[in-house]
């Protein structure tokens, strides 16, 4: 592997996280983060969404009119969802049943337009497909830390097995509410963000 | 019957808010919300062309996609079924209903434009607007429901940046930790916003 492909795959984990660092796409990434499976799933269709999205789109970007890229970029990126979407219905339905409007939203997560747009109208298809791994892999870093807590805290399990015995089963721990709502991916994707600029004081934002 | 819109309204706007409680649209309204007058920019043109929107995809499912809607052009369809296009139908409407109201904003209010300008096109990949969709196709909504429940969203959404926008001008003049400031803070405050809005949840009117 030489330097570049590396660059471009494992940046976007730490260095340029699209999510700690861009802000992007953290609409998906608070909801579907309540319990690890479906934050897995819906990290394994991001990733495969973006990388994709990058491949078609870069492989056409000599053909695409400036004026109206953004629409071609939707369709090209609605299209890829709902092949997913068909999948995920047919392999995996109950999981999708509980993602609901979510997987849709894969259309709008910004990360998927954003490579497209900042990086896949740019560069060759070969490289364009590794950057969106590489961007997809941060995202679901993100993802599975948030829902690794959420679960964990949330209702003492990990994949649905369970780790701390609740106290509702006869055990000891008493589950924690809050991490089950909404406020809580807030307060952690907050901590991990101040964590991450606190031992990279470069990325700290000066106003 | 107005009831039942009246509590629709309430329940879009506070209950089930779009950015607080299911985390739409959160791109932009972290990134906007640094100042309170583009906020109320952003928010208006997010509540018109939800309300557009929400209406017109209604439309568009219950007489074009669903299950024998084609019925009045042959009885041969009335076995096609082409929900599974509505992903994509839907992000195109939006997408040019973005476009028609960018260029009537244009033509007939200048100052409104120039206002909103960077936001408009912004707004076609706001997952608020997409999100708002799906959910009144997932729920079946009938067109007068959709339109109630486009506009509502939207208010709430509105109030919502507009409110956060408020709060981090505030925090200017406090002093948070180096490395919490900016985004950091603007999480927190979003979370502590979001337990906030948990005191709706059960209001029924």
């Amino acid at each position: 592997m030489d330097k570049q492909t590396k660059g471009v795959l494992f940046d976007p984990l730490f260095n340029n996280n699209p999510i700690a660092l861009q802000v992007l796409g953290i609409c998906s990434a608070l909801a579907v983060t309540t319990k690890l499976e479906t934050a897995l799933v819906m990290s394994i269709a991001l990733t495969t969404v973006t990388a994709f999205s990058n491949l078609a789109i870069s492989s056409i970007r000599n053909y695409i009119p400036s004026s109206i890229r953004i629409i071609v970029q939707l369709t090209i990126i609605a299209s890829l969802v709902i092949i997913t979407d068909q999948v995920l219905k047919a392999f995996v339905y109950d999981v999708s049943k509980q993602m609901s409007v979510y997987v849709g939203l894969i259309i709008t997560n910004c990360i998927v337009m954003g490579r497209a747009e900042a990086y896949a109208m740019a560069n060759k298809p070969g490289i364009s497909f590794l950057d969106g791994i590489g961007n997809g892999l941060g995202y679901s870093m993100v993802l599975l830390a948030v829902a690794f807590f959420r679960e964990l805290f949330g209702s003492g399990k990990l994949f649905g097995i369970e780790i701390f015995k609740t106290v509702n089963d006869g055990g000891w721990y008493t589950t924690n509410g809050l991490m089950v709502m909404s406020p809580s991916a807030f307060f952690i994707i907050g901590g991990m963000i101040w964590a991450l600029r606190v031992a990279k004081p470069s990325q700290q934002e000066k106003e | 019957m107005l009831e039942h819109y009246l509590s629709l309204l309430t329940k879009s706007i506070f209950v089930e808010n779009m950015a607080l409680a299911f985390f739409l649209g959160m791109c932009s309204f972290l990134a906007v919300s640094k100042k309170v007058e583009t906020a109320i920019g952003l928010g208006a043109a997010v509540i018109f062309v939800l309300a557009v929107c929400v209406p017109l995809n209604q439309l568009i499912i219950v007489s074009l996609l669903k299950e024998g809607a084609l019925v009045w052009i042959s009885p041969d369809f009335a076995t096609v079924d082409l929900s599974f296009l509505s992903f994509l139908v839907q992000i195109g409407t939006i997408a040019a209903v973005v476009q028609v109201v960018e260029m009537a904003v244009d033509r007939y209010a200048p100052a409104l434009y120039n206002a909103l300008g960077v936001f408009l096109p912004l707004i076609a990949v706001n997952c608020a607007i997409l999100g708002a969709s799906l959910f009144m196709e997932q729920r079946e909504y009938s067109l007068g429901e959709a339109a109630v429940f486009g506009l509502g969203s939207g208010i709430g959404w509105a109030m919502a940046i507009v409110a956060l926008a408020a709060l981090r001008e505030k925090m200017r003049y406090s002093n948070v930790p180096e490395g919490l400031r900016g985004l950091g803070i603007a999480f927190i405050l979003t979370g502590l916003m979001a337990i906030g809005f948990l005191a709706f949840s059960g209001i029924q009117l």
